[in-house]
């Protein structure tokens, strides 16, 4: 079949874009080689987080947070977003030392999204917390949503737009000729002038069809979830020194992150769970809410998602091509960047430039003759 | 036996201490290996001889003689080198024979050169209106009370199902004295024809048969008729069960009870089995989901060897033969039999265990559930009772293009509460099935998200205290 674009990947990515494009009249079809937000996209924890970003992310960051709070305007839907803030917690006066000097980096940055606050205002925040905490670095309007929702909601919108949206379209070979790509899938060959490659944990050997191998690294990173309790906290916590993401959701729940990874076979996309690491992540939220000890905790999963070596996404045109697109990589915090990816790539097709700066992200920065 | 925990490592694990796990610990004693046997229950015996060593001898004899049967695989682990833990929940399971375990309150992780499965099965979840409400329970709950502490219900009861255990749990009552209210039997009139092709076959094993028509006759020398071919089940009340309503030739009918038990089989308890990646499929005769094994019981996974009702339900002196195969296979596999030896001494157990199956076709057709029971709950009735997701919203999310359970799983909640779906899976598969046309296969089941039973934060904090970030 022909189209405008052809899109790789049915994750957070690949329908954020596909909306986009859909949104000024292009045509496209997004190939998904299971079914939509299977991996990472569905899975994920949601955070939507500007707090602690990487200076090259920040700018993309907070143009996405200005696009989440307005989700509803874009996709119909609130994905269940809720924007109590997210806290990086000082534990010590070695932490406050080193979050003051990240406030004072995002400042001179020229952004005011991060600010210190002092013990009592951290308490105030978050009574639950264990005494003896020195402050806190907040983002406000932070917050988080429910990935698989998300997902659904963007994709349903990109359909009603006119996207299709092909599951089980696994991409076996990719070929170009003077006018158009050609994809071949077990659903049958698919043709546009158009390549986009969100593919996520598998968009590694699409780049290197495309001439531009790239050194990204399969990872499945764990989550788990406990038993519904009574509201105790509102604000998504993190701590300056320790690896923790810890929320209670909308229903009650607590989501318990902190970047540990599973044992991950990836030719088979099976995960198994490390408890060892786990261990720690239940001994990191135990030394910051010890009242916790009793709760269960009553599933652990881990999605498959990219990881690229300094921790930054790939979102470049191609070096290689004129007519290819790359967004992946994003290393465990793409969730929240995924409505601005969509828009920065639709403005790449569409317009050839982005009013954002995507030069960190370049696909050619990992070239080896550089 | 011991009180503390388990050690770190054994050559062999078994997991589940019913008729299986019993006799595969007492096959593999003795060969000088290092033996655990885990079990979640406080005493031994399974569910069929649960309470075997403590229950008075006047309830024993209300049981059956059937029952008296767990006496001596009870009393052949208590005097072996097998370490028996009572009172142990399996949380995690994987390939690696990792075993996470709680043992009282404390956590740990242990592992083994060989596990036997014997985990056994549970009462097929069949939801239909009403089935959440206090006062309605499985006809195996109410088989715990009478085992366990001999109660029994005192105001009477309405039974309901299809089954040999509703059968046998009716026969049980009526010598206990219970007031049996109703006895409705769902199951669907042409099974009697589904079944003849197996009726030669199953005369072969016709103990079970003619033990099935005594209890019939029995019951019905006491009174109690059973109601054939019943439909439409639902259970109403307020704060509890209230009435139980049904249909039975042609009519609408209520009965005032504040007791409903049902059964409608058992199915195999699958979940550690799934989670240590152990290859499944679906068989159509028994209606379940089941692991693959060879005759040795060993799965997909090298060194998971799983026996009894956990591979597809058999009975209990299958599971007891099985039990004793696996155990050989494990004893072989850990270098303390040849092949040969194992061979021989399996012999009569292989042989056993070819007779004890003659009665399962006929059992599988005669009790067959029609797909309306298990596929068709009402829009409003609960599917999920952790999260309270109802058909309609399954279906709500099938028809927005969802067609597979895991897919309805994140959409809808179903399955993530702390009983991990083991409630309501089967019933996302036949649901997701019937509203697509796709068979149960192609739907497929929940993936495992272990702990398998929910895990403190300070138990689970507790285990590889060396490891740090």
């Amino acid at each position: 079949m022909k189209t405008d674009t052809l899109i790789i990947g049915g994750g957070l990515m690949g329908c954020s874009t596909a909306l986009q494009l859909a949104k000024r009249g292009a045509r496209c079809v997004i190939l998904d080689k299971d079914s939509p937000g299977r991996h990472a996209s569905g899975v994920n924890a949601g955070g939507l987080r500007r707090l602690n970003r990487h200076p090259a992310e920040i700018p993309l960051s907070v143009a996405s947070a200005e696009m989440w709070h307005d989700i509803e305007s874009l996709v119909d839907n609130d994905c269940d977003t809720r924007f109590p803030g997210q806290i990086r917690v000082a534990e010590n006066r070695e932490d406050m030392q080193k979050l003051q000097e990240r406030a004072a980096l995002v400042r001179d940055l020229g952004y005011a999204h991060e600010e210190i606050i002092e013990r009592d205002a951290l308490y105030q925040l978050v009574p639950a917390l264990t005494p003896n905490c020195e402050g806190a670095l907040i983002c406000r309007d932070d917050g988080y949503g429910r990935p698989f929702h998300a997902l659904n909601a963007f994709r349903r919108k990109a359909c009603s737009l006119g996207v299709e949206c092909h599951s089980a379209a696994r991409v076996d070979q990719i070929d170009r000729d003077r006018k158009e790509w050609r994809v071949i899938t077990p659903k049958g060959e698919y043709r546009a002038p158009v390549l986009v490659n969100c593919a996520g944990a598998w968009a590694g050997p699409i780049a290197a069809t495309l001439g531009e191998p790239v050194p990204l690294k399969a990872g499945a990173p764990m989550l788990m979830i406990s038993e519904r309790l009574p509201r105790f906290i509102e604000p998504v916590i993190g701590a300056a020194s320790r690896k923790l993401s810890f929320k209670q959701m909308q229903n009650g729940t607590l989501l318990i992150g902190g970047a540990h990874m599973a044992e991950l076979d990836f030719k088979q996309q099976l995960t198994e769970m490390n408890w060892a690491k786990l261990a720690v992540s239940a001994r990191t939220v135990l030394a910051l809410f010890p009242q916790l000890k009793d709760v269960r905790i009553v599933r652990t999963w881990a999605g498959i998602e990219a990881f690229m070596p300094d921790h930054l996404p790939v979102i470049s045109r191609s070096s290689t091509s004129a007519h290819a697109y790359h967004a992946f990589g994003f290393s465990a915090h793409g969730f929240q960047m995924s409505p601005v990816v969509g828009k920065i790539l639709s403005q790449l097709i569409l317009d050839d430039q982005t009013e954002l700066p995507i030069a960190p992200f370049d696909i050619r920065r990992f070239r080896k003759d550089r | 036996m011991s009180t503390a925990g388990p050690k770190a490592h054994y050559s062999l694990v078994i997991i589940g201490a019913g008729p299986a796990g019993l006799a595969a610990a007492a096959a593999a004693a003795g060969h000088g290996l290092d033996i655990a046997l885990l079990d979640e229950q406080r005493a031994p015996g399974g569910q069929i001889y649960r309470a075997i060593e403590s229950i008075p001898s006047e309830r024993a004899r209300l049981l059956g003689s059937e029952y008296r049967r767990g006496e001596d695989l009870v009393g052949a682990i208590r005097n072996s080198d097998v370490e028996y833990f009572p009172d142990t929940q399996i949380w995690s399971l994987n390939r690696e024979r990792e075993i996470g375990l709680v043992h009282g309150r404390s956590a740990a992780m242990i592992s083994a050169d060989q596990v036997v499965l014997a985990g056994g099965a549970i009462e097929r979840p069949v939801p239909y209106a009403g089935w959440t409400l206090p006062g309605v329970m499985n006809a195996g709950a109410g088989q715990i009370l009478l085992k366990a502490q001999g109660i029994v219900p005192a105001n009477g009861v309405v039974l309901a199902g299809s089954g040999a255990l509703l059968l046998l749990l009716a026969w049980q009552y009526m010598r206990a004295g219970v007031q049996i209210k109703a006895l409705l039997d769902f199951t669907p009139m042409h099974n009697h024809l589904r079944a003849l092709p197996y009726l030669p076959r199953a005369l072969l094993a016709r103990h079970y048969l003619l033990k099935g028509l005594q209890y019939k006759l029995d019951l019905k020398r006491a009174g109690i008729t059973t109601l054939q071919n019943v439909s439409d089940l639902q259970a109403d009340g307020k704060q509890r069960v209230e009435s139980v309503s049904y249909r039975h030739r042609g009519q609408q009918h209520t009965i005032k009870t504040d007791l409903l038990l049902t059964h409608f089989g058992v199915i195999p308890h699958i979940q550690l089995s799934q989670a240590a990646g152990c290859r499944h499929y679906w068989d159509k005769s028994q209606q379940c989901w089941r692991p693959q094994v060879d005759e040795w019981g060993n799965s997909s996974v090298n060194g998971i060897l799983i026996a009894g009702d956990g591979v597809g339900i058999g009975g209990a002196r299958t599971a007891e033969h099985a039990g004793r195969l696996t155990a050989l296979e494990a004893v072989r596999a850990l270098g303390r039999v040849s092949q040969h030896e194992r061979d021989r001494l399996a012999r009569n157990d292989r042989k056993w265990m070819r007779e004890e199956q003659h009665i399962r076709p006929f059992l599988e057709a005669f009790f067959h559930l029609p797909g309306k029971l298990l596929a068709a709950p009402a829009d409003d009735t609960v599917v999920c009772r952790c999260e309270e997701v109802t058909a309609g919203a399954i279906r709500k999310a099938i028809s927005e293009g969802h067609g597979d359970s895991n897919q309805v799983k994140f959409l809808t909640r179903c399955g993530m509460g702390p009983c991990q779906g083991r409630q309501c899976a089967e019933s996302v598969t036949h649901i997701v099935a019937r509203a697509t046309g796709k068979s149960l296969p192609e739907v497929g089941l929940f993936r495992v998200r272990p702990p398998i039973t929910p895990l403190t934060l300070e138990q689970l904090g507790s285990l590889f205290p060396d490891e740090t970030e």
